[in-house]
């Protein structure tokens, strides 16, 4: 499990990466691929290209991430998921917090 | 210097004897003979390297013996030199004419002689070297051909079987060397509906060949154990990028058909767009949207699919590149366009098929195939008139455990550092039915586990995880309250029974803590809701029911599973 992320050239945009199992093990790597930048996104991306799984502290550290980009005024895309990454945030009605690509 | 017998025929006993004497003298063994037939008798008896012939002598000349000798010699290359005192260029000519290498004129000198003993002893014994190198190379491909038939033999029992002579399907594989790269495999699942795959290695012949093995394996294996096209897909694209050198892969198209919900999921790595064809002409055309397998690791490998209805009368179509690529005498591809006009221009959907084929054949009629063109359709009908051919499958896979029950329970050792999970997973995947829900299963099984071990055997409370600082906090003092664990227990019970439409698996957690006060019917629900609580809600969506037992330190959770037929 690594947990990396990138800032957009303007600093606009962060884009996290979340490779293999994304699970409460994953919590204080990916608090800190958010916190730890210098760029003031105005906008965010979670990259589940290469991410396994997802269990329900995941859920939980997605909603942080929400609140920490601003709450109902937050912009987060979700791209890249594999069918079972996909179904869970679907029944979990994620679709209606996060834009799920 | 080389010795070689060399057949000496002169009628002029004294200059045969000089001719003899010289090369003997240069180290050769001689064989004498007095005219034309007694050359040709030694020549058969002696086998030698050399002939010198005397090209006018009685009972036979030296032209006709020189003929006779040569097709004696049959493909040997046997160099036969005239002696003549003749010097006018006919007569020369007629020597060489009669199978002649060469000449000598008369009277000897040693030195040329000798020189045109070793010039055509060179040329023997090239010929010699070329004869064995011929051979040799004849009997190796005679050898790999045979192998080959067996290979193929193999190969077509694997790569091009299971269901494809199904009345729903149609295919095409022409084949462009004995072996070819291209796969095509269909298989009944257990659930019922059918798994399709069409692959294409890179390249040819026996290493595009080899990699069909394990992947047709994998397929059917894990097709008729019940597990689902993504899992499948992994699998293969595991064992094909550790098994390949890089650069040899597999374009691939796998296709998941449900005739009781009348669905086709389709991934496509790496293969031409492919077509869904409905019953009233509009065609919707499918885009390769991922890498071929084999290529990227199974960390990075995409499982997304295509999903669409299907009605009875619609049609899914497959190919690799060969049917785009095919060229004529002019070099011109097949392409996309006349495939789309012939699309457009069928009315009848039952005959496109054949008409594709008889349209490609007529482009390429006058130039060699230069890839391997694999196509396929696949035709989707009502459930029932797939049944009895889905039946066959189904009962072998119906068998299995179907009714059992058991318990595991975990003290605190074992829960400080060991995860029951794969190991729970793979006792319930046992059950054919519950194979294609292995994800759903784990996801079930990660939160239940979960719950119970936090919340219940250590009694952490999710109010902490409203804030990132509390977020943190709750995975610190989790991981210390396993490290120091010393008491509490957390016990999964299973119980599986046959239903009428497939079966269910009743699934309750039991932990050492003392429970809440979960309020009436302890029933979860499904739905939205705060940062905590969503473990357990995932699990009453994902579930028949979900809920708390006893004094809360039990939670109860029915996942149902359906066959498909």
């Amino acid at each position: 499990m690594s947990i990396w992320a990138s800032a957009s050239q303007d600093g606009r945009s962060l884009t996290i990466n979340i490779e293999g199992r994304f699970d409460f093990s994953a919590h204080q790597d990916f608090r800190e691929s958010y916190e730890k930048t210098d760029a003031e996104p105005d906008e965010y991306c979670v990259d589940m290209k290469q991410t396994s799984y997802l269990d329900s502290s995941a859920l939980g550290m997605l909603l942080l991430l929400r609140d920490h980009a601003g709450g109902d005024s937050a912009k987060i895309k979700i791209v890249n998921c594999n069918a079972d990454v996909r179904k869970i945030l679907t029944i979990s009605n994620f679709e209606q917090l996060f834009t799920i690509q | 210097m080389s010795q070689y017998k060399v057949l000496v025929a002169d009628d002029n006993a004294s200059d045969r004897l000089i001719l003899s004497t010289i090369l003997r003298k240069q180290g050769h063994l001689v064989v004498q003979a007095a005219n034309g037939q007694e050359a040709v008798d030694l020549f058969d008896a002696e086998k030698p390297h050399l002939v010198l012939l005397d090209a006018l002598m009685p009972v036979m000349d030296g032209f006709e013996a020189a003929r006779l000798i040569k097709r004696l010699a049959g493909e040997d290359l046997i160099p036969i030199i005239f002696l003549t005192s003749l010097k006018d260029a006919a007569s020369l000519a007629k020597c060489l004419d009669a199978g002649g290498d060469d000449f000598l004129s008369k009277p000897y000198n040693r030195v040329i002689l000798e020189a045109k003993i070793n010039a055509t002893q060179r040329m023997r014994q090239m010929h010699e070297t070329l004869q064995k190198q011929r051979d040799q190379i004849a009997e190796n491909n005679t050898y790999m051909l045979q192998e080959q038939r067996v290979a193929k033999a193999v190969f077509d029992n694997v790569a091009h079987s299971g269901c494809l002579d199904s009345p729903i399907i149609k295919h095409l594989l022409s084949p462009l060397a004995v072996f070819n790269g291209d796969v095509l495999l269909a298989a009944h699942k257990p659930s019922g509906g059918m798994h399709i795959l069409l692959g294409d290695f890179t390249g040819h012949g026996l290493p595009a060949a080899i990699g069909a093995m394990p992947l047709a394996e994998i397929f059917y294996g894990m097709t008729v154990k019940g597990f689902g096209m993504t899992d499948i897909l992994r699998e293969i694209n595991m064992k094909l990028k550790s098994i390949l050198p890089v650069g040899v892969f597999c374009c691939a198209g796998m296709v998941d058909i449900s005739f009781w919900k009348r669905t086709i999921s389709v991934w496509l790595g790496g293969l031409p767009n492919c077509y869904l064809l409905r019953q009233n002409g509009e065609r919707i055309e499918l885009a390769s949207n991922h890498l071929p397998v084999g290529v990227v690791d199974h960390r990075a490998f995409d499982d997304n699919c295509y999903q669409y209805n299907m009605e009875p009368g619609d049609r899914f179509y497959l190919w690799s590149d060969g049917i785009h690529e095919a060229r004529n005498d002019l070099d011109e591809m097949y392409g996309e366009e006349r495939l789309e006009a012939l699309f457009d221009h069928t009315e009848d959907h039952d005959l496109l098929f054949d008409r594709i084929n008889d349209d490609v054949n007529e482009h390429i009629k006058n130039s060699a195939p230069d890839d391997d063109i694999t196509m396929l359709e696949v035709l989707m009908v009502d459930e029932s008139e797939i049944r009895e051919e889905q039946m066959v499958v189904k009962m072998g896979a119906v068998s299995g455990p179907t009714d059992w029950s058991m318990s595991y329970k975990l003290g605190p050792t074992t829960l400080r550092d060991f995860n029951p999970l794969p190991l729970l997973l793979h006792q319930l995947l046992e059950v054919p039915g519950l194979r294609p829900h292995s994800g759903t299963l784990y996801t079930l099984l990660a939160e239940m586990f979960s719950n119970a071990l936090e919340h219940g055997v250590m009694r952490l409370s999710s109010d902490l995880k409203v804030d990132p600082m509390g977020f943190a906090k709750y995975y610190q003092m989790r991981q210390e309250g396993l490290d120091n664990l010393t008491a509490g227990f957390v016990e999964f019970c299973f119980e599986h029974t046959p239903t009428a439409e497939g079966g269910s698996l009743l699934m309750r957690v039991i932990d050492s803590g003392s429970g809440f006060d979960y309020g009436d019917d302890g029933v979860v629900k499904a739905g939205d809701g705060n940062f905590h609580g969503r473990g357990l809600r995932l699990v009453a969506s994902l579930c028949k029911y979900a809920r708390h037992r006893g004094a809360g330190n039990q939670f109860e959770a029915l996942f149902e599973w359906q066959r498909e037929i």
